[in-house]
């Protein structure tokens, strides 16, 4: 009975129609730039979704406008269609494709996520706090130099946020780098994150804190290390008591193992 | 006027909201006097003076109304008022605005009330789209901004999409298993009820000191804990709105499975009545959850009980897992009754059974079970327990494979078929499956944690959840509405006008919510009343696009309000369905049947000579040719 479709044609179609499709979108730079080693990452990943979605989509639209097409009613036609009622073996296919599809995005998102939490050593650690509508950053060292509304960090090599947040829950993101990580109030949250762009970028409040959430923001500057190095030094103000004994009161959500992993 | 205080009704209502009100009232200020506090309190969070007062009212409007009249008196041992149904059926427009447990009048009550928040969350949709037309801030300022989308969420999912899909259900699911009623009429009268409650104490939250609440509908602590009186508000309606939910589901669970018509097997039923057997399942285990979390944010806002506040070791990502572990399976109670729905529609008018109905069926309960595996998959950078992440990741990625079996399975339905696309309901059914597939997509990109980390509360969500709420839950309701118009009024709409509404409807979804992905990935957070100069000129496209989709609803409102008073008379089935609900008249007499029809196949048999779904009264007894053959199945 199904051989009365012209399967073969509406696969080619619908072929034709996810190759059309992913490479006009693939072409097409979603995320904006990129300015970290995991953002190329995240954009292959987001990529390769594109092409399985341009495939999901054009065969659901092949089939719907084929179907439309083909077996549309004829004015006055009052008769019914044929009775069938399924067909095991379409059905088995369709729960199964799916299935092992969406495996594979799992699997795939799952080795993306190890590769861009990856802790190394060497990696430079900066406290983050975040209030009411207001981000600053501590540097470790002898001064525990302190930075209200700038964030500097030095070029290819990874930064380790430990994140606070003082009244209500704020999210740390910034576009380029593709990372974003709620801070918690009594908790430490991590993110991770290499940038590998000198430039600057902003740092954008993402996670509704009231009033003044659209303009929380502070400005990110990645730079060298000669020229971080001496930004830091340069800075004149210690990190207040206050806020230091914040970073020893609270802990992490996950165990220490995990937590290096990136909660 | 003494004799109106003593019936049940409006009168007798409004008194009892005022003396229990004034009661709640007095109370407080009292304790509060013996205990030699200040009499009022008001701290932005506290106000008991108002808290109380507020939870007593409904309550006291309620008694008042007549909902709990008859209950009070068996419980009192008093002899109960013999039921003379008097409060069945509706000869006049006044009917409706009474206590009655007439399942269609309810079912009438339910769609109109709730349609009636629908637009008023438009209207507040048109405020906010307004606002972002341009960069900075032009209409109105950042912290009415937050609670006007606060707002716009909470009366569109908990007294718009949820209720509505109760209320087409009421209607229809009765008649469609071949029952006289619900199981529990004054159940289904006091749910019912309780909805505009809510309704009214999320509206008013406007009036209190601070403004509505404006910590977004999922209501975050710290910040809701902390935020002004307008937040209590919030936790209270969902109260009232969550408790009619359950009540309802509970209604809905009894009668489907104790009061279906002889021989309507589970298998012989139709999918909008397994649609909704799941959702109850759903609604019944998880709304208790989101009442809870809601109380404990209302205590620890006025009781300082600190199960969310840090600085006390209370736990503030807590309140997001019990929040969620309602709040995903509620994004399932608002699509599962439009899987039902779209389902009705598609075999009727492509004159087809349904493709695998028994999968179709299947994949349903697998969707509500894997539903409450997921709910942290809106926390991957909520900064939980890192290695949460990779399982709720794939059991998120494995609902699709559920929701394409009834994608596919509902394309399947329209080969070798006899597609009619002549009534809207059947143009909203089968754009239905292009936007949700959409949906579905951008979905499972959410799903994927390294993708979700960048777009997370970014405009691409906003985009996914228009994408599957409108352009999903809302076109299912409108197929509904324009499928069932015939029969719950008795009046035949007007299929020009219906077009003119599809069109608009379709193209002003696409054009406002698919630029929004873009903005979103491009780094415009959502929940924002300001956002950066590069993002203007999208910005101002969506909003074209909004304003035009917010004024072809009225064509919408037009075509029911003039079709309901002036169409022309219905037949029983206008459609030529099968299922039973359509072989009653239009509208169907008061008790449903004369007799209680005897279900002899499956709902869907369109094209096998002979068969039948159920005989009517007066059809005779003698089993008809196809019986032996047309069980539902997927062979």
């Amino acid at each position: 009975m199904y051989g009365r479709l012209p399967i073969v044609k509406m696969l080619l179609v619908t072929l034709a129609a996810t190759v059309v499709i992913s490479v006009v979108m693939v072409q097409i730079n979603w995320d904006g730039q990129q300015a970290s080693t995991a953002a190329p990452k995240i954009d292959h990943l987001l990529n390769v979704m594109i092409v399985l979605s341009s495939f999901v989509f054009s065969l659901v639209m092949v089939m719907l406008f084929y179907a439309l097409w083909k077996f549309k009613a004829k004015p006055g036609d009052e008769s019914d269609g044929e009775p069938i009622h399924g067909n095991t073996r379409l059905e088995i296919a369709w729960t199964l494709i799916p299935t092992i599809i969406v495996l594979f995005a799992g699997g795939y998102s799952w080795k993306v996520l190890d590769e861009i939490e990856n802790p190394k050593d060497g990696a430079l650690t900066v406290s983050v706090f975040s209030q009411q509508y207001a981000w600053s950053f501590a540097y470790p060292g002898k001064k525990y130099a302190y930075s209200e509304g700038e964030l500097h960090v030095p070029v290819n090599r990874q930064v380790q946020f430990k994140m606070h947040a003082l009244d209500v829950i704020h999210s740390f993101w910034v576009p380029e780098w593709r990372i974003k990580k709620d801070n918690v109030p009594g908790i430490t949250t991590t993110a991770i994150v290499t940038p590998d762009k000198v430039g600057t970028y902003q740092l954008v409040c993402t996670e509704l804190c009231g009033f003044g959430h659209a303009t929380m923001r502070a400005k990110v500057v990645v730079e060298s290390p000669a020229k971080f190095n001496e930004w830091v030094e340069g800075l004149e103000r210690e990190t207040p008591e206050a806020l230091l004994k914040v970073v020893e009161d609270t802990t992490t959500t996950n165990p220490p193992a995990l937590d290096a992993g990136g909660a | 006027m003494v004799a109106a205080i003593k019936r049940p009704g409006w009168w007798r209502g409004l008194l009892g909201a005022i003396a229990f009100g004034a009661f709640g009232f007095g109370l407080v200020i009292a304790l509060r006097a013996i205990s030699d506090l200040p009499l009022y309190q008001t701290e932005q969070t506290g106000y008991p003076h108002v808290i109380v007062p507020a939870v007593l009212a409904p309550l006291g409007f309620l008694a008042g109304f007549g909902c709990f009249d008859y209950w009070l008196r068996w419980a009192a041992g008093l002899p109960t008022i013999p039921d003379d149904h008097s409060q069945h059926g509706a000869k006049s427009w006044k009917d409706y605005f009474k206590f009655n447990t007439d399942h269609k009048v309810i079912g009438v009550q339910y769609v109109v009330t709730t349609f009636i928040f629908f637009f008023l969350g438009g209207l507040m949709a048109m405020l906010i789209r307004a606002e972002l037309a341009q960069p900075g801030t032009q209409i109105v300022e950042a912290s009415t901004y937050n609670s006007l989308f606060s707002t716009h969420a909470v009366l569109m999912i908990f007294v718009f999409v949820i209720p509505v899909f109760a209320g087409l259900a009421n209607y229809v699911l009765p008649l469609m298993i071949g029952a006289p009623d619900m199981a529990f009429p004054r159940l289904n009268a006091l749910s019912f009820w309780m909805l505009p409650l809510a309704g009214i104490l999320f509206i008013g939250s406007f009036l209190a000191p601070g403004g509505a609440f404006d910590a977004g509908w999922t209501g975050y602590a710290p910040l809701s804990t902390g935020a002004p009186l307008g937040q209590s508000f919030f936790n209270l309606g969902v109260q009232f709105a969550g408790a009619s939910s359950i009540a309802t589901a509970l209604n809905f669970l009894v009668t489907i499975i104790t009061m279906r018509a002889p021989g309507m097997t589970f298998w012989r039923m139709p999918l909008l009545v397994w649609a909704n057997l799941s959702t109850s399942l759903l609604v019944v285990a998880a709304t208790p959850f989101i009442a809870g979390v809601q109380f404990m944010v209302l205590f620890d806002r006025l009781l300082h009980t600190n199960f969310f506040d840090y600085a006390a070791g209370g736990d503030v990502i807590s309140y997001q897992h019990i929040f969620w572990f309602y709040s995903h399976p509620a994004v399932y109670i608002m699509m599962l009754p439009g899987f039902g729905i779209v389902s009705e529609v598609i075999s009727t008018h492509a004159r087809k059974p349904i493709f695998g109905y028994r999968l179709m069926a299947l994949a349903l309960i697998g969707i509500v079970v894997l539903s409450y595996s997921v709910w942290a998959h809106h926390m991957f950078v909520a900064g939980m327990f890192s290695w949460l992440r990779v399982p709720m990741m794939i059991t998120t990625l494995l609902i699709a494979v559920p929701t394409g079996i009834k994608i596919f399975s509902w394309l399947g339905t329209l080969y070798f078929g006899k597609i009619h696309t002549y009534s809207t309901s059947m143009l909203f059914a089968l754009a239905f499956i292009v936007t949700f597939t959409i949906g579905g997509i951008s979905g499972v990109m959410l799903g994927m944690v390294p993708i979700d980390i960048h777009v997370s509360d970014t405009y691409f969500i906003v985009a996914h959840i228009h994408f599957v709420l409108f352009g999903g839950s809302v076109f299912t309701i409108f197929a509904g509405v324009y499928h069932w118009f015939p029969k719950m009024t008795g009046r035949m709409y007007d299929e020009k006008l219906g077009r003119v509404h599809f069109w608009g409807t379709l193209v002003g979804t696409w054009g406002t919510f698919i630029p929004m992905h873009w903005v979103g990935m491009d780094g415009m957070p959502r929940r924002v009343a300001d956002y950066a100069e590069q993002f203007g000129n999208w910005n101002l496209l969506i909003s074209a696009f909004a304003f035009m989709l917010g004024a072809v609803q009225l064509v919408f409102v037009y075509n029911m309000i003039v079709s309901w008073r002036f169409g022309p008379k219905a037949d029983a089935n206008p459609w030529r369905a099968n299922s039973i609900e359509w072989q009653v008249s239009s509208p169907p007499p008061i008790f449903n049947f004369d007799e209680i029809p005897r279900v002899v196949g499956g709902p869907y048999e369109f094209g096998v000579p002979g068969a039948k779904h159920a005989i009517m009264a007066g059809e005779g007894a003698e089993v008809p040719a196809g019986e032996k053959s047309v069980v539902g199945s997927s062979s």
